[in-house]
């Protein structure tokens, strides 16, 4: 009996309607505008708007199998349908298709704190969260003792949480959810939460659940936590199950397959708008010999090469001198996060010639490992723009060679991660002295 | 703990699919969630008056004041009957259950979207969101009911043994409530049109109750069709078992079934449409 699988999913697939967004948030004005529209449109014989939707499928005709007590670990980049999955077999969301098995209960940990109030208490909160993670009475007061002291929040536990610190907050959370004793515990990407200690304390914790024989589901993108906590491995591109199997070979192939992604590292001019009369020719990120790479490591300089021309450099007297350069470095998602100017003090104005390279260096360490996408641009201030590239190039930051301690304890955020010059004086300044 | 080594304990196994048309089915999931539901009223309860200077003294405020606005314009200026009643007394007698309604419809109505964090990270019956929302105004019920009985105290009104159907009745306000919760609760997801329909559609639905004035105003023959709008058999019963007068009977059934049938309805509704809360909300 112990080979029957606790979850078994046949062609689980989840579609989203892109175009349908805005209805979905719409309003009952917009319903019947829509379907009177639709309804135009059958009357003169098109075919109705459905079809000019854009059809996403988050997650696309999975079948697989878990088997009791298996730990697994879900990977994939972005946009996988990861999240999907896990609330396709939390059952916060139907599929569109196909089904899923599930024998036993499940325990969703796909944030931490989820229901907490804040003008509640300590105290209270943890039995709320407690019960809406589906505990019982009983097993929250039986366990309210070992939380408490988990959390290390017991001189609080009658404050109401609005006055904790995040670390506090989340710590209290965190030890609510632990201490759910489901047979299946789905979790997404909590571990990383508090200071250094409760981090590993968090750690500590996850390894004792994956080895008391329950199953485990658990995302993330840090391949060492997956590899640390996990047995199995699934990886997930595009909705698709793509690898699956022992947790060291499916890690090994999502980092083979996001090496080999070509449009890393190459130039992309789609999209491209703008005057046009100067232009990059190309941009490319460049390792200490000057070679063109998809990734630098973290802790080196993220060094970039332009090459900018005039398009008509026929043209007498014309020139690239004026022009103003611009590389916004953003995330994934494609948020901006730098902006690098050759107006800088320490920049170089373009000279007057015909075609130039040029080049940026970052100090590093700057990002921590992700991958980033950049914008170009080119034009003089206040007047033209002249040549604008969205995600003119997408580039890698790696994980650092050497040990870097923010990398360690940020756990592959992507964010920027300067160092400062910092200062710590023991001495107590006059003033307070004089108060107290 | 019930660990994976012991096969010998039989789980019930799920099947989770796209699901298909009107059902009922796992209703019987809010019991077993019934703790949570528990949980939910309870943090209502605990936060509804956090942070305000008044407190539960707005549970009285509010009937209080519109009783007295109602007695000064409707019983002195209009001269709106009142069965021989004293006016401040009768109007208070519906006030109370109608406060109750009003504010348990506001809440429930918003409940599913007040919600949707929750609602987007952990699966449980969300039916329980609008019933909970509607339980948590009962502590305003209650203390709103003992001014009410401070008052009768007043002018010397003494209940007959109709008061016994008191329970039954409040029980039928709440369902009342409930049912109108769930389908606003369920249509606000996709369409928040119901924000805005929610605080003239109460306004309008108290009119339409003989909330200032007496059902005797409406003629005998119309009266059964009254009855379709359940808050005036809620209103007329609560007169009837607290301050006396003719038995209100008939219309009060036609009351109770069309809630009834407006709450299976609505649960139907709004289990068919649970499914993709999470992607609409």
């Amino acid at each position: 009996m112990s080979s029957q699988p606790v979850i078994r999913a046949e062609h689980l697939g989840k579609r989203y309607r892109l175009g349908a967004r805005r209805r979905q948030h719409g309003t009952a004005r917009e319903a019947i505008a829509g379907a009177a529209n639709r309804l135009l449109g059958r009357l003169r014989g098109g075919r109705s708007d459905k079809a000019s939707q854009e059809i996403l499928w988050a997650i696309d005709d999975l079948s697989f199998d878990i088997q009791p007590g298996e730990t697994v670990g879900i990977i994939g980049r972005n946009g996988a349908g990861k999240s999907t999955l896990l609330k396709i077999l939390s059952q916060i969301m139907e599929p569109t298709t196909g089904f899923a098995e599930i024998t036993g209960r499940v325990g969703s940990l796909l944030e931490v704190g989820t229901g907490f109030h804040a003008d509640l208490t300590g105290r209270e909160n943890t039995y709320l969260n407690g019960a809406i993670l589906g505990m019982k009475r009983a097993e929250i007061d039986r366990k309210f003792d070992e939380i408490v002291a988990f959390a290390e929040v017991d001189r609080f536990i009658d404050t109401p949480v609005k006055f904790y610190s995040s670390g506090m907050y989340m710590r209290l959370a965190f030890a609510v959810a632990a201490h759910l004793e489901t047979e299946i515990l789905v979790v997404d990407e909590v571990l990383a939460v508090g200071d250094v200690q409760f981090q590993k304390k968090c750690l500590g914790k996850m390894d004792d659940i994956a080895r008391r024989g329950r199953t485990v589901l658990f995302i993330s993108h840090n391949m060492e936590a997956i590899q640390r906590l996990c047995t199995k491995g699934m990886l997930l591109d595009r909705g698709r199950l793509i690898a699956s199997g022992s947790v060291t070979d499916v890690v090994t192939t999502y980092r083979a397959a996001e090496q080999s992604l070509v449009d890393v590292g190459r130039f992309n001019s789609r999209g491209r708008t703008g005057t046009g009369w100067a232009r990059v020719k190309d941009v490319r990120l460049v390792d200490g010999t000057g070679n063109a790479v998809a990734g630098r490591p973290a802790e080196d300089d993220l060094t970039f090469e332009l090459d900018i021309e005039l398009t008509n450099a026929s043209k007498s007297g014309a020139s690239l001198r004026g022009l103003v350069t611009e590389l916004v470095i953003c995330s994934e998602q494609g948020q901006p996060l730098v902006s690098l100017m050759n107006v800088d003090d320490d920049g170089v104005e373009l000279p007057s010639v015909t075609a130039c390279r040029i080049t940026a260096r970052l100090p590093g360490p700057t990002f921590l490992p992700g991958r980033y996408r950049m914008n170009l641009f080119l034009g003089i201030p206040y007047l033209e723009h002249v040549d604008e590239v969205p995600d003119a190039l997408e580039f890698e930051v790696l994980p650092p060679e050497r040990p870097w301690r923010p990398y360690e304890l940020n756990i592959s955020r992507q964010i920027v991660c300067r160092k400062a010059e910092w200062i710590c004086t023991t001495a107590v300044p006059a003033a307070e002295v004089a108060i107290s | 703990m019930r660990t994976a080594s012991q096969p010998d304990v039989m789980l019930p196994t799920r099947r989770l699919e796209p699901s298909h048309g009107w059902n009922l089915h796992r209703l019987s999931e809010i019991w077993t969630y019934r703790e949570l539901l528990y949980f939910m009223v309870w943090r209502d309860i605990k936060i509804r008056y956090k942070q305000t200077a008044l407190g539960a003294g707005w549970a009285i405020l509010q009937p209080v004041l519109t009783m007295v606005v109602f007695t000064v314009i409707f019983g002195q200026l209009a001269k709106l009957g009142s069965d021989g009643k004293p006016y401040p007394v009768f109007s208070m007698t519906a006030l109370v259950p109608w406060t109750y309604f009003a504010t348990a419809l506001s809440a429930g109505s918003q409940s599913v979207v007040a919600n949707q964090h929750v609602i987007s990270k952990v699966y449980f019956p969300r039916l329980l969101v609008p019933l909970a929302s509607v339980l948590g105004p009962l502590i305003d019920f209650g203390i709103a009911f003992l001014v009410l009985i401070v008052l009768m105290f007043w002018y010397g009104i003494v209940p007959g043994v109709a008061i016994l159907w008191l329970p039954a009745l409040l029980l039928l306000s709440v369902l009342t409530a409930a049912a109108g919760s769930i389908w606003l609760s369920a249509f606000n997801v996709q369409y928040r049109d119901v924000r805005y329909v929610v605080p003239f559609l109460i306004q309008l639905w108290m009119y339409a109750s003989p909330v200032p004035y007496s059902s005797s105003l409406v003629p005998a023959r119309w009266r059964l069709l009254y009855g379709l709008n359940p808050m005036a058999g809620v209103i007329d019963g609560f007169r009837w078992a607290l301050i006396g007068g003719p038995s209100p009977g008939a219309m009060t059934l036609v009351s109770a079934g069309v809630v009834i049938l407006a709450l299976l309805l609505g649960a139907a509704y709004f289990r068919r449409l649970e499914g993709t809360f999470a992607d609409r909300i």
